[in-house]
């Protein structure tokens, strides 16, 4: 491993609000202002490909939305995590394609099941859904729910309600 | 420039917005060489290819939303649905992401076993791009003869797992149970016998005058445009880098194994089809230090908040019943983090990013697939081809469309 993850943290300074470090890697938390600008610093530092992008949706937490890019430099090998917040009454992150033209369909997918809107995609449509889909299912008020069954003689079970869910501590 | 999408051939767009050079002609979903259930919108001037869009989704089955409704446990089902034909590769990717998590490591000889199984399931996947790459170029025998081979390792899975496919064998912390008796002997058998094979294939396909036309210089990917589009495994060591997350992040041990990465040179699918061929030869490589490796000891972790209790001590000890009865009904408890593991598939890197707040569901279980990053860079490879060479750059990806649509 190498100190690149640190060197991009110094450089970024005070653009970084928050610093995660968990089992060896390394999350920035900067603000959505300033994501281009970071996403490009770490391009400048070594990490060369963006390797995923995806969302996390924390509700009810507060801001509610975390989007989550993981850039990783190949030569040499060493990975970081940048993140962004945002709250569900305004969604909005500026696009990366300019930047990586893989971010397309990844922030495609994370506008189809999560509702997050990338400014300045050339080409914002749903990706894994239908065109007409209703929701963004990866949303925590998504229900995931399964159809009625016609032939069976008990009604099935919602797979989250066989085990019932535990929070921490008990 | 490579890979715009066409204007006229976005899925649902009018006809009318065509101009009079090009013809839109829609490919699939139906379509057997396109490996799985997807569809191309291909913009055409003549026969050269000026604009492509795949239409992906078909198969999205929503297992990252599955995944956050389930404990820990209950999850090892899903990965090797997700990618069918390297199985044994997404659970091992999955059950490390949890390990980490959990900052446990399995037993030396848990991971050696993974390690051999890993491998032999890279071995089924190229096997099964190599018959499918030349049956879609009417190499008809060269598919049934990896699909003989492929059988062989079915039936080694089988032997251990019970399954063929969908095994659910490895376990957060370690394996299901030790190898059955025998499966030493067997590797070793399919081994001993596989160069030759090998070496009869490519005799049929490197040396075929047909196969070399129709492969070379066709569905070119270069260097910059691979990193850019996040193209990872043979497609991006095709066009000359040797980015291998056995190498580079080493998981499971992969440090300790001696073997090399190939790489191509011109990024075509010529240099992807070299690069598999040699990748089989490696894997056969480190499955043979591995089984010289293969150490007795246990097989699952010693640790009663992750692995279950062995069967014989469940009618003596009150405690095992008790951790038991924990496991399965409430699962395992992680604590509140975040992490990200990638293991190198055969089609590149895959990696399980899971978030936990510390209760026995994650939060978010993100499959970082690579055919979706590989086959978002086929517009480019496919920019100024022909119709033709369509079939030929779709089977050169190697794309698992469920992968892909998860």
């Amino acid at each position: 491993m190498t100190d690149a993850p640190a060197r991009l943290a110094a450089r970024l300074g005070e653009v970084v609000r928050e610093r995660v470090e968990f089992r060896d890697e390394l999350t920035l938390v900067v603000p959505r202002e300033a994501v281009l600008a970071a996403l490009e610093a770490a391009r400048a530092e070594g990490f060369g490909m963006l390797t995923d992008l995806t969302a996390v949706d924390r509700h009810p937490a507060r801001p509610r939305f975390e989007v989550v890019y993981l850039l990783t430099s190949l030569d040499p090998p060493a990975r970081v995590r940048l993140k962004v917040r945002v709250d569900a009454d305004d969604p909005t992150v500026p696009s990366a394609t300019g930047l990586w033209p893989g971010a397309s369909w990844l922030e495609r997918e994370v506008y189809d099941l999560f509702g997050i809107v990338f400014s300045g995609h050339p080409d914002l449509r749903r990706i894994l859904l239908p065109d007409d889909w209703e929701g963004h299912p990866l949303r925590k008020d998504y229900p995931l729910v399964e159809e009625p069954v016609q032939f069976l003689g008990r009604t099935p079970k919602v797979p989250s309600e066989i085990i019932p869910r535990v929070p921490r501590g008990q | 420039m490579g890979g715009r999408p066409a204007a006229g051939a976005r899925a649902g767009a009018g006809m009318g917005e065509l101009t009079r050079e090009t013809l839109v002609l829609n490919m699939g979903p139906q379509h057997p060489s396109t490996h799985g259930v997807l569809r191309l919108l291909l913009e055409l001037e003549g026969e050269v290819i000026v604009g492509a869009q795949p239409v992906i989704g078909y198969l999205h089955t929503g297992f990252e939303k599955e995944m956050e409704t389930r404990t820990y446990h209950q999850n090892i089902v899903f990965p090797p649905r997700i990618e069918y034909l390297a199985t044994f590769i997404e659970e091992q990717a999955y059950v490390l992401a949890v390990e980490k998590l959990l900052g446990i490591t399995a037993p030396p000889r848990a991971q050696t076993i993974r390690l051999i199984l890993a491998e032999l399931s890279r071995i089924a996947s190229h096997l099964v791009y190599l018959g499918t790459a030349a049956i879609d170029l009417n190499v008809s025998s060269v598919f049934m003869y990896c699909f003989r081979d492929r059988e062989q390792i079915l039936d080694i899975f089988e032997m251990v797992s019970g399954q063929r496919m969908m095994h659910g064998y490895f376990r957060i912390g370690g394996l299901q149970w030790d190898l059955p008796e025998g499966f030493v002997p067997r590797v070793r058998a399919f081994l001993e016998e596989f160069p030759r094979r090998l070496d009869e294939y490519e005799a049929l396909l490197t040396d075929n005058l047909i196969w070399r036309k129709r492969t070379e210089g066709v569905a070119v990917l270069s260097a910059d445009d691979a990193v850019r589009y996040g193209c990872t495994g043979p497609v991006l060591r095709g066009s000359g880098i040797a980015y291998d997350v056995r190498k580079a992040f080493p998981y499971g041990g992969y440090d300790e194994y001696a073997f090399d990465v190939p790489v191509g040179s011109r990024g075509d699918a010529f240099d992807r089809y070299r690069v598999r061929m040699e990748e089989m030869r490696q894997s056969r490589r480190i499955i043979l230090q591995a089984l010289d490796r293969l150490a007795p000891g246990p097989v699952m972790v010693d640790d009663r908040k992750v692995a279950l209790p062995p069967r014989a001590e469940l009618v003596r000890s009150m405690e095992a019943v008790i951790h038991h009865f924990k496991l399965v009904s409430e699962g395992i408890h992680p604590p509140p983090g975040e992490v990200y593991a990638a293991v190198e598939s055969p089609r590149g890197e895959k990696g399980y990013y899971i978030v936990s707040d510390g209760s026995n569901r994650p939060v978010r279980v993100r499959v970082r697939s690579a055919s979706f990053n590989n086959l978002q860079a086929l517009p480019v490879m496919l920019y100024r081809g022909t119709v033709a060479d369509v079939v030929v750059a779709i089977a050169s990806i190697d794309i698992v469309l469920g992968d892909v649509d998860r």
